[in-house]
């Protein structure tokens, strides 16, 4: 048997990666917290794909408590996806610090505080793959969004010196841009069919990008190229643009 | 986002309400005076579009799968491609399937689709069990075979609720291949003897070449088969190529349809040859190209699909085709079967008789020669498909199905009129 932990399972994005690797014949950890809001999806899983579904009690800000999380898994997992992810509206996390504070702790610490524990194993055992779920958002801050967009770009620079560590113990490191998605933290945005992608086409490309042993994944790929634009423009004229 | 057709025709703003629990649905019941179920959007007309629709499609968890019994019981918006890829492998297939496995389940029973079996197995609702459905005061309840629920509902276009989750029957296969005859035909009376003559086997279905004139009028490739015994189960699905944008609306003209019709027909051998192919070349030729709809330009396309009862088929298919093919107007697939016996239902579609269905891009003159058409159904107590409709007139529809009355009063004595409804049944008065 072999387990990937799902961290976050209950984001679209993590709901169809799971179905994507149970699909592929892998046993799955869903980690969440108020887990038991995931036990219709577990079944689901089960009865699609028939492999073990368990799920896990995870509050990712509650960092004293990873180091018992990760120690009690009596089969320890094959690879580990990270798609926890908060997203507020930039004018509220601007007004109320427990807004920003929670996205930074979401999207960064708590990210950190459980994949330094997956890393010491994975180091020591020389196995493994970790996939982080970060965002394009990350890549150069804007006003309208560079909160939750600094938190990412720590999260990207985290995976980063990550995947630098691990390279040397065949342990992979996958860092993943979405785009725009359209999921629940995008629901009642206005955003531009093209450019914005089903979940489970992410959940696709992060699979292939994984089992592929790639580095960096931008989905949908067109955002790679936006990107690089928005982060060659010089600073002296993005600071006078709203996009 | 606003949602649309398969036909990108027409394009209407619209409010998305997802489906995603029985409370939340019950809320948007209580609190929008009217809406219709849209799944994944592949009818090809305005029979899912209204100003609020539900999206089923994000409904999607099975829920129970009985080995025993290949008994699945799957939330609505489950996609019929879902349970090829769980299940294909653990030697199951769908009773009944369209040629596109990109539909939901609740669109399945709604259109109470059918397939290239239809001769010996029938509608959709054959093989469903029984499908929980929440009315318009937000009850839910359970029909069966049998009820007159089960009777409105299948086929009844999304008309009497909202399908929540159904229990449909599976058959064992042994492959994942087809065994494939196919036959090159000269003619329509070619044509008809071959769909008797093979009428035994399992599926069957015709490639017609619609641009023929005078004597090669109705020409095509019969391709019937069934399921082998041997070779495996070992199912992967392939990734889809895709058409990112829309063709301009000139790729598509009567050149370049009569090139593909003719490289189509030209490939095949003459007389009667035999292919092994897998489930999904010979299912859903054109699911693996996402977004194939794109090709027939922004303005959309429709596709019209009639039948017509057996002993009209002849001389009515013979009329018809004279008339596309006099038009000009060019179709890029039209596909001719032959139907068993008809249903129950109030409004399914198919009756025993003959097929056609063909797809035209929408354009200047196109809805003038589809009345014309029309009129040539009518003369021959034929009807028009629902489920690919976005122009038939309320007369020319009404005179193909006689139990549209029964649909009327249950669904105006059930208090269904009035919050479910599309552009479609406001049109045609469902």
């Amino acid at each position: 048997m072999s387990y990937v932990l799902i961290v976050g399972a209950k984001s679209d994005i993590a709901k169809e990666t799971a179905r994507v690797y149970a699909k592929n014949g892998y046993d799955l950890y869903l980690a969440a917290r108020n887990v038991n809001e995931l036990e219709e999806f577990r079944n689901d899983l089960e009865v699609r794909s028939k492999v073990t579904v368990k799920t896990l009690e995870l509050d990712l800000i509650a960092f004293d408590t990873h180091e018992n999380f990760y120690s009690s898994l009596s089969e320890k997992p094959l690879g580990v996806v990270v798609v926890a992810g908060y997203m507020t509206e930039q004018h509220k996390a601007e007004q109320e610090w427990n807004e920003t504070l929670n996205t930074i702790n979401v999207n960064y610490t708590g990210a950190v505080s459980l994949l330094n524990i997956v890393a010491n194993d994975f180091e020591k055992e020389r196995r493994g793959f970790i996939v982080g779920v970060s965002s394009v958002a990350g890549d150069r801050g804007r006003k309208t969004n560079y909160i939750y967009g600094s938190a990412k770009a720590a999260f990207s620079a985290y995976l980063s010196g990550l995947r630098n560590r691990l390279h040397e113990s065949g342990v992979s490191v996958l860092t993943v841009k979405p785009g725009f998605v359209n999921t629940k933290m995008t629901e009642g945005l206005d955003l531009p069919e093209k450019l914005t992608a089903e979940p489970s086409e992410v959940a696709d490309d992060i699979f292939k990008a994984q089992q592929a042993g790639k580095n960096t994944l931008y989905t949908k790929w067109i955002w790679r190229y936006i990107m690089l634009i928005i982060t060659t423009i010089p600073e002296f004229i993005f600071k006078k643009l709203s996009i | 986002m606003s949602l649309y057709s398969w036909g990108m025709y027409p394009i209407v703003d619209n409010k998305v309400h997802k489906l995603q629990s029985e409370s939340g649905l019950k809320e948007t019941l209580l609190t929008t005076d009217e809406l219709i179920a849209y799944g994944n959007g592949r009818s090809y007309g305005d029979s899912a579009l209204n100003a609020n629709l539900v999206h089923a499609k994000p409904y999607d968890y099975f829920l129970d799968f009985d080995e025993a019994s290949g008994v699945l019981h799957t939330q609505a918006g489950v996609l019929l491609s879902d349970i090829l890829d769980s299940l294909v492998k653990r030697g199951w297939f769908l009773k009944v399937t369209p040629g596109t496995k990109l539909i939901t389940i609740g669109g399945a029973i709604a259109s109470d689709i059918h397939g290239k079996n239809h001769h010996v197995e029938g509608c959709f609702s054959e093989c469903v069990e029984e499908f929980n459905i929440m009315l318009a005061d937000g009850e839910i309840k359970t029909a069966k075979k049998g009820d007159e629920l089960f009777l409105a509902t299948c086929g009844g276009m999304g008309l009497t609720g909202v399908i929540l989750d159904a229990k449909i029957s599976l058959k064992k296969i042994e492959s994942q291949y087809v065994n494939q005859t196919t036959i090159k035909t000269k003619n329509l009376k070619e044509t008809f003897e071959a769909f008797e003559e093979y009428k035994s086997l399992p599926y069957s279905v015709a490639w017609i070449d619609c641009l023929a004139k005078g004597e090669d009028i109705g020409k095509c490739l019969l391709m019937v088969g069934d399921f082998a015994e041997d070779g495996d189960l070992r199912y992967k699905p392939k990734p889809k190529l895709n058409i990112p944008f829309n063709f301009p609306s000139f790729a598509l003209n009567n050149l370049s349809v009569k090139a593909f019709n003719w490289l189509y027909y030209k490939k095949a051998p003459d007389g009667v040859s035999h292919q092994r192919v897998h489930f999904d070349s010979f299912f859903y030729p054109l699911d693996s190209i996402r977004n194939w709809n794109r090709i027939y330009g922004k303005n959309g396309f429709t596709q019209y699909q009639f039948i017509l009862p057996k002993e009209e088929s002849y001389d009515g298919l013979e009329r018809i085709l004279s008339k596309i093919a006099e038009s000009g107007k060019g179709s890029f697939l039209a596909v001719l079967k032959l139907y068993g016996e008809e249903n129950e239902n109030y409004l399914s579609f198919p009756i025993e008789g003959y097929s056609l269905a063909l797809d035209f891009k929408i354009e200047d003159g196109l809805f003038e020669l589809l009345d014309e058409l029309d009129e040539i159904v009518v003369e021959c107590r034929g009807r028009i498909y629902l489920t690919k409709d976005v122009r038939v007139s309320k007369e020319t529809f009404e005179y193909g199905y006689p139990q549209i009355e029964k649909f009327r009063e249950y669904r105006e004595k059930n208090n269904m009129s009035e919050k479910f409804n599309s552009l479609q049944s406001k049109r045609l008065g469902l």
